[in-house]
C-alpha cells in the first residue's frame, strides 16, 4: 500500500523487550505473601513454645525430604492443580468460578460410574480417556449453568456457582445415600476399569503415597491450557474479553460466547480433576472427597497469578503446606497450616493492586 | 405435627440466619461483597465459647463473640477498602482463615481437633421452648432494627448512597471509605452474634459448626433483594423448609437433600430474574477512589 | 511515554495563542478592586500517562457569569474538579476571594460556598429528591433519626426561594433530565453555594428547558452569586456570559469579555491547531469519476439512535459516501457523532433506519459480519476500544483479524510477527518492537498501530473517528496521507473530526452535525471555516438532505 511511498523507519527489533516489567508485576506479590506467611508461621510456632527453625526443618523433611511425604505432596498438588487451572481459566476471561468443589465432585462421580460400568478387562488406554470424557462432561454440565445464566440473564457467576455447589453436592449425596452406596459407607462400589497406576508402582520408595498417573494428566492439562490461552485463537479472544471487553467487542469478538466457553471449560477442567481421587487413589467415589478443593483452587490460581505453570507451582506450594502440617503435628498442630493458607491468600490479594500501583508509578517517575 | 412447635422450632432455627443476613444487608448495601458471613459467624461462635468457658458467664461470651466477629470484619475491611483487594477473593480467604484460626485455637486452648468442652448457655427451661434465651429475642428484633437504621437514620442514608453511587456521596463530602468500614464492622458483629447464638444453644463449639449457614444468610440477602425485612422473611422461609425437613424425617416424603437445596435454588432463580429482578446495589464489589 | 511532547508543540505555536491574560479592557488599579471570586494559576495535573492540565489558569470576577469553553479533553472539567476539591493539583495555585485554598477537600470547598453541578449528575438514582438534597448534612430529630419531614420542608422552602420547583418525595430515577438538573442545582444552593459551577448543563436539555435554566441563572446572578458555565455551545456563551475563558489541550489560551468578541473568533481559538500542515490545503478532486453504481459505498437511511437518557442523539440522519470519496463530519463533540459512528460500526443498536454497504443491508448485523462486508473502523477512543493495552503491539495488530492469522485454531506466530514487522516499518511505529506491551507506547504511536491495522485489512468503507486526536504533528501528516491514499484507491471514507482544519483539508464533502441532525451538507469547495463554524455552534440553521 503505502510502503513504497514512505521511507522505512527504524528497523523493527525485539531487543530490549521489557519482560522484566511483566515478571516483576507477576512475581512480587507471591513473594510478599510468602514472606508474610513465614512471619505468621513464626508467630504461631512460637506461641506453641517451639523453635521456628526446628519446625520448618521438620516440615521440609516430612514433605520433600522423604519419598512418602513427597509422594503425598504430589498427590495433593494434583487435585489442587486441576481446580486451580479451572479457576484461573475462568479468571482469564474475567469470570469467577467458585464452583470447583461441585464440578470436581461431579467429575469424580461420573468417572466412578464409568469405571463401574466398563468391563474389568478394559485396557487403561481405553478406560482412562472414557473416564476422563465422562468426568469432563459432568464438570462441564455443571459449569455451563452459571455460564448460561450469566450470558442470558446477566446473573453474577460468583453467587450462582456458590449456590450451585450446595445444590450439586446435595444431589450427589442423595444419589449415593439413596442408591449407590456400599452399606455402612458413603462411597460407591470399587471400580473395575480405569484404575490408575501409582507412582509407587514405578518406584517402590514411594510406597504408601497416593501419587498416581493423574499427576501426569494434570501436567498435560496445564500444558494444554497454556497452549490454548497463549497460542490458540480461542485463547487470544478469551484473554481479550478478560482484559478489555469493550475492545474485544469492537474487534468483533462475541463476548457472550466467550463467557459461555470459558465457564463451561472451567467446569470441564475441574471435573477431570476428579480422577485423581477416584481412579488413582481410592478407586471409588466417596461423598465429601472434594471438600475444600474449590476454595483452595482460588488460592492456587491467585498465587499462581492465573498462569498455568504458576498454578502448578502454587498447587505444589499449598500441597506442601498441607502435607507439612501432618509432618509437624507432634510439635505444632496441623491446624496452623489452615491459618497460614488463609493468611497467604489475603496477603497476595492485598499486595496485587498495591504492588502494581507502586511499580507503575515508580516506572513513570523514572521515565519522566 | 403441631403448629406451635413447628413455629417455635422454625424461629429458633432462623435466629442465626436473621443475625447474619441483617449484617449482610448493611455491608452489601454499602457496596462491600459479604461472602464472609460464614467466617464471621464461626469466629463469633468460637470466641463466645472461649469467653464463656473462662468466665462462666454467657454474657461475657456474647461480648467476646462480638469482638471475634469484629476482628475478622476489620481484616476484611482493611484488605478490601484500604488495599483494594478483590472482595470475592478476600471473602473466600476470610472464611478459610476463620476455619483455620478457630481450629488452631481449639487445639491450643482445648486440646481438641473437634470440639470444645461444654459451656453454659442461656435459658434452659424446657417449657419455654427457647424463648427464655435473650439472644433469641435479640435475633427477632435485629431485622426491624437494621431496617430502621438503613431507612430512617442519616448513617443508613449514607450507606445506601455509598452502595448505589459512591461518587455522588463523595461529591457532598461523605467519606465512602468510612461508611464502608462502619458497615462491614456492623456486619461482623451481627453475623458473629448469629454464631454466638448457635454455640450457646448447642453449649459447645464444634469444628466448622456453622456448616454453611453463612451462605444461606447471603442467599436470604439476595432473595430478599437487599432489603432487611424481605431478607428476614427469606430467612424465615428457609428456616421453615429446614424445620419441615426435620419434622418429616423418616417419612421419606421428600428426601432431605432436596429440602436442603431450597434456599440455594431460590437464590439462583431470583438472580435469573424469574421472580422479579434481584438487582444488587449498583456499586457492589467495586473499589472506591 | 507522555502525550505529544510539550516541547515540540511550543516550537510551532502561532503568536496569537497567548496564555497570558492579555485582554484589552483597561482595568482599574488592582488595589481598589475586590479580589477575584476565583483565581487559578498554573494548574497542572497528570493521570497516569495522560496530561490533563498543563499550566491552566482562570480568573472570575465576583457576581458575573463566566463561560469556560473548549473542546472535549481540553481540561475544563478537570480544572473544575480541582476547584471543587475532588482532585488535588500537581502544581499551581487556587485562590477564593483572595484566600489560598490550593489542594483543599470537597468538604472545605462546600463549606466555603463552592457548588459544582456536574455534567454526569451526582445523584443517587434510588433515593428521593429530599434524600439526595440532605445527604451529608442530614437534619436529625432526637439525635439519631433522620428527619424526613424537615428534609422535605427544606426542599420546598428552597424551591419557593429559587423558583426551581420539584416534589421532595420523587425518586431521582423517575425524573426527567431537566428535573434532575434542578435537583443538582438545589443541592448546591442548599449547602450555601455562592459560586456555582455548571458543567455542560444544556448538553441534554430541550430548548424550553434551556430557557428555564437561563432564567434561573440570571436570577442567581442578580442575587449576587458567581457562576462559571462550562460549555461548548457557543450560542449560549454569547447569550448569557459576561466573560469567556478558552481552554485547549490542558492550557488556557484566551480570556476576553463577551462583548468584545464573536462566535467565530471563539470557535477558532477553541478548535484550531497551532501548526497545521494542512491549513489552507484542500483535497484535489479525483481525476477519475466516482463509481457510477449507485449502491456502492456506504448508505445510511433515516438512522436514529437513542441515548442513555431516552432522547434521540442521532435524529433521522440520511447520507451516502461513495467509493473514492471522503465525507467529513464536522461539529463540536457531543452532537451525536460518536453515536452515529458506533451505530454504523455495530457497537450500538439503531432505534430505526437502515445501513447498507455496497447495497447490502447490515443494520442488524454484528461487528464481525460488518467487517466481512468490508467495514473498517478507527475508533475515537483507542484506550477503551481500539487497543488492548496489555497485549503486545503485534497482538493488537491482529485484533479482529485473528482468524486470518490462525490455522486449525492455532495462531501462527510467525505470520503475526511478519505482519507486525511490516506494519511497524511502514507506519514508523516507535519503539519498533512488536513484543512491547501497547500501553508503553506514546499516544501517537498507539494510534498508528490502530490505523495500521484498520487500513491494512481488506475494506471498502472506512470509519475514521478523531483519527489524529492526541497524536504528534509528524504522525498527523502521515495518517492524513494514509487516508488520502485510501481515497485514491477507491475506498469510501467517513471522517469524523472535531478539528475543523482536518475536515477541510481531507474531505470532498462536509456535513455539519448539530444536535443529532446534519445541519448542512456541502462540497468542500463551498465551505469556509466561518461558515462551518456558524453551523457548528447553531447560529445558522440549515436544511440538510
Amino acid at each position: 500500500m503505502s510502503a513504497a511511498t514512505q521511507p522505512i523507519g527504524v528497523k523493527p527489533t525485539t531487543a530490549g523487550t521489557p519482560w522484566r516489567e511483566r515478571a516483576e508485576e507477576a512475581l512480587i506479590p507471591p513473594f510478599v505473601a510468602l514472606l508474610v506467611a513465614l512471619i505468621c508461621g513464626d508467630l504461631l510456632i512460637l506461641s506453641y513454645g517451639q523453635s521456628p527453625a526446628a519446625v520448618y526443618r521438620l516440615l521440609l523433611e516430612g514433605t520433600w525430604g522423604n519419598a512418602y511425604g513427597f509422594g503425598q505432596v504430589l498427590y495433593k498438588a494434583t487435585t489442587l492443580a486441576f481446580t486451580g487451572l479451572a479457576v484461573s481459566f475462568g479468571l482469564r476471561a474475567g469470570l469467577f468460578n467458585i464452583g470447583g468443589e461441585s464440578q470436581l465432585a461431579a467429575g469424580g462421580f461420573a468417572a466412578a460410574l464409568t469405571g463401574l460400568v466398563l468391563p474389568a478387562a478394559t485396557p487403561l488406554a481405553l478406560a482412562l480417556p472414557l473416564c476422563m470424557l465422562a468426568a469432563g462432561l459432568a464438570g462441564g454440565v455443571v459449569g455451563s449453568v452459571p455460564a448460561y445464566l450469566k450470558t442470558r440473564f446477566g446473573a453474577h457467576e460468583v453467587i450462582v456457582t456458590i449456590m450451585l455447589n450446595f445444590i450439586v453436592l446435595a444431589l450427589l449425596n442423595w444419589f449415593i445415600a439413596g442408591h449407590l452406596h456400599v452399606p455402612e459407607t458413603l462411597h460407591t462400589p470399587e471400580i473395575q476399569a480405569g484404575v490408575l497406576p501409582r507412582l509407587s508402582d514405578i518406584d517402590s520408595r514411594f510406597h504408601g503415597s497416593a501419587a498416581n498417573l493423574a499427576l501426569v494428566v494434570a501436567v498435560v492439562v496445564a500444558v494444554a491450557v497454556w497452549f490454548y490461552l497463549f497460542r490458540g485463537r480461542g485463547g487470544y479472544e478469551l484473554r481479550a474479553v478478560g482484559l478489555q471487553p469493550d475492545a474485544a467487542e469492537y474487534g468483533g469478538i462475541s463476548v457472550g460466547r466467550v463467557w459461555m466457553r470459558a465457564l463451561t471449560f472451567s467446569g470441564v477442567i475441574a471435573g477431570i480433576g476428579g480422577i485423581n481421587y477416584v481412579l488413582g487413589y481410592k478407586h471409588y467415589y466417596e461423598d465429601g472427597f472434594a471438600s475444600g478443593a474449590g476454595f483452595l483452587g482460588i488460592a492456587v490460581a491467585l498465587v499462581g497469578r492465573n498462569h498455568p505453570f504458576g498454578v502448578l507451582l502454587a498447587a505444589f506450594f499449598f500441597a506442601t503446606l498441607s502435607q507439612g502440617g501432618l509432618a509437624i503435628h507432634a510439635f505444632v498442630p496441623k491446624q496452623m497450616m489452615d491459618v497460614l493458607q488463609g493468611v497467604v491468600i489475603i496477603a497476595v490479594a492485598m499486595s496485587v493492586p498495591e504492588v502494581t500501583r507502586i511499580l507503575r508509578s515508580a516506572r513513570r517517575r523514572s521515565d519522566a | 405435627m403441631n403448629p406451635i412447635s413447628f413455629l417455635t422450632q422454625m424461629i429458633r432455627i432462623a435466629i442465626p440466619y436473621l443475625f447474619a443476613a441483617s449484617g449482610g444487608v448493611v455491608a452489601e448495601r454499602s457496596g462491600i461483597v459479604s461472602l464472609t458471613l460464614e467466617g464471621f459467624m464461626l469466629s463469633g461462635a468460637f470466641a463466645a465459647v472461649l469467653g464463656t468457658n473462662y468466665s462462666g458467664s454467657p454474657w461475657v461470651g456474647v461480648l467476646c463473640g462480638m469482638v471475634g466477629g469484629l476482628i475478622f470484619a476489620l481484616i476484611h475491611a482493611v484488605a478490601t477498602i484500604r488495599y483494594r483487594a478483590d472482595q470475592v477473593v478476600v471473602g473466600v480467604a476470610i472464611n478459610l482463615l476463620a476455619i483455620g484460626v478457630t481450629r488452631f485455637f481449639l487445639k491450643l486452648f482445648f486440646a481438641s481437633s473437634s470440639n470444645s468442652p461444654r459451656i453454659t448457655g442461656f435459658g434452659g427451661n424446657i417449657n419455654a421452648a427457647g424463648f427464655d434465651n435473650p439472644l433469641l429475642w435479640m435475633g427477632i428484633v435485629v431485622a426491624p432494627l437494621v431496617a430502621f437504621v438503613v431507612y430512617k437514620t442519616p448513617f443508613g442514608l449514607r450507606v445506601r448512597a455509598a452502595g448505589e453511587h459512591p461518587d455522588a456521596a463523595e461529591s457532598v463530602g461523605v467519606s465512602v471509605k468510612r461508611v464502608r468500614y462502619a458497615a462491614v464492622a456492623i456486619s461482623g458483629i451481627l453475623a458473629a452474634l448469629g454464631g454466638v447464638y448457635l454455640a450457646l444453644d448447642q453449649h459447645q463449639f464444634t469444628d466448622q459448626m456453622t456448616a454453611g449457614r453463612g451462605f444461606i444468610a447471603i442467599s436470604a440477602v439476595i432473595f430478599g433483594r437487599w432489603d432487611p425485612i424481605r431478607a428476614a422473611l427469606a430467612c424465615l422461609l428457609f428456616a421453615a423448609a429446614e424445620t419441615l425437613q426435620i419434622q418429616l424425617q423418616g417419612s421419606h416424603a421428600i428426601p432431605s437433600q432436596f429440602i436442603e437445596m431450597i434456599p440455594y435454588a431460590l437464590t439462583i432463580i431470583a438472580l435469573a430474574g424469574v421472580v422479579g429482578r434481584a438487582v444488587p446495589p449498583a456499586a457492589l464489589g467495586r473499589a472506591q477512589g | 511515554m507522555r502525550e505529544a511532547g510539550g516541547g515540540r508543540r511550543e516550537a510551532g505555536e502561532r503568536s496569537e495563542d497567548l496564555d497570558s491574560v492579555g485582554s484589552s479592557a483597561v482595568a482599574p488599579p488592582a488595589s481598589r478592586l475586590p479580589p477575584p471570586a476565583i483565581r487559578m494559576d498554573g494548574i497542572a495535573k497528570t493521570f497516569g500517562d495522560c496530561v490533563a492540565l498543563r499550566g491552566a489558569s482562570l480568573e472570575v470576577t465576583p457576581g458575573e457569569i463566566h463561560a469556560l469553553v473548549g473542546e472535549n479533553g481540553a481540561g475544563k472539567s478537570t480544572l473544575m474538579k480541582v476547584l471543587g476539591g475532588l482532585i488535588k493539583p500537581d502544581a499551581g495555585r487556587v485562590e477564593i476571594d483572595g484566600r489560598d485554598v490550593t489542594g483543599w477537600s470537597t468538604s472545605d470547598a462546600i463549606s466555603t460556598g463552592i457548588g459544582i453541578v456536574h455534567q454526569h449528575f451526582m445523584l443517587v438514582p434510588t433515593l428521593s429528591v429530599a434524600e439526595n438534597l440532605v445527604l451529608g448534612c442530614e437534619p436529625k430529630k432526637r439525635g439519631v433519626v433522620l428527619d424526613e419531614e424537615q428534609a422535605a420542608e427544606d426542599v420546598r422552602k428552597l424551591s419557593r426561594e429559587t423558583g426551581l420547583v420539584i416534589e421532595p418525595e420523587r425518586l431521582i430515577s423517575d425524573l426527567s433530565v431537566g428535573e434532575a438538573q434542578r435537583v443538582e442545582i438545589l443541592k448546591v444552593l442548599f449547602r450555601g453555594a455562592r459560586i456555582l459551577v455548571l458543567d455542560e448543563p444544556t448538553a441534554v436539555l430541550s430548548p424550553p428547558e434551556v430557557r428555564e435554566l437561563w432564567t434561573v441563572l440570571r436570577r442567581l446572578r442578580e442575587k449576587g452569586d458567581t457562576i462559571v458555565l462550562i460549555t461548548h455551545r457557543l450560542d449560549e456563551v454569547v447569550e448569557l456570559s459576561d466573560t469567556i475563558t478558552v481552554m485547549r489541550a490542558g492550557k488556557t489560551v484566551g480570556r476576553m469579555k463577551t462583548s468584545e468578541t464573536n462566535p467565530a473568533d471563539i470557535a477558532r481559538r477553541m478548535v484550531g491547531r497551532e501548526v497545521s500542515l494542512s491549513s489552507g490545503k484542500r483535497v484535489q478532486p479525483l481525476a477519475r469519476p466516482m463509481a457510477a453504481e449507485s449502491n456502492q459505498g456506504l448508505t445510511v437511511q433515516n438512522l436514529s439512535v437513542t441515548g442513555s437518557r431516552g432522547n434521540r442523539v442521532v435524529d433521522d440522519v440520511s447520507f451516502a459516501v461513495k467509493p473514492g470519496e471522503i465525507l467529513g463530519i464536522a461539529g463540536v463533540e457531543g452532537n451525536g457523532q460518536t453515536e452515529l459512528i458506533e451505530a454504523i460500526a455495530g457497537l450500538r443498536s439503531a432505534a430505526s433506519g437502515r445501513i447498507l454497504i455496497d447495497g447490502v443491508e447490515i443494520t442488524r448485523h454484528n461487528v464481525a459480519s460488518r467487517h466481512d462486508a468490508g467495514l473498517s473502523h478507527i475508533p475515537e477512543d483507542r484506550h477503551r476500544r481500539g487497543l488492548i493495552m496489555e497485549y503486545t503491539v503485534g497482538d493488537n495488530l491482529i485484533l479482529g483479524l485473528q482468524r486470518f492469522f490462525s490455522k486449525n485454531g492455532v495462531i501462527d506466530s510467525d505470520r503475526v510477527m511478519e505482519n507486525a514487522m511490516e506494519e511497524i516499518s511502514s507506519f514508523d511505529i516507535r519503539p519498533p518492537n512488536p513484543l512491547l506491551a501497547s500501553r508503553a507506547l506514546s499516544g501517537g504511536n498507539q494510534q498508528k498501530v490502530v490505523v495500521a491495522r484498520e487500513m491494512g485489512r481488506k475494506f471498502s468503507i472506512l470509519l475514521a473517528s478523531q483519527p489524529t486526536r492526541g497524536v504528534d504533528v509528524g504522525a498527523i501528516e502521515f495518517i492524513h496521507q494514509q487516508l488520502l491514499d485510501a481515497r485514491a484507491q477507491g475506498k469510501a471514507i467517513l471522517l469524523v473530526s472535531a478539528e475543523l482544519n482536518e475536515v477541510l483539508a481531507l474531505s470532498d464533502r462536509i456535513a455539519v452535525m448539530y444536535r443529532g441532525k446534519f445541519a448542512a451538507v456541502m462540497p468542500t469547495a463551498d465551505a469556509t471555516e466561518d461558515l462551518l463554524g456558524e453551523y457548528m455552534i447553531g447560529t445558522r440553521k440549515g436544511n440538510a438532505a
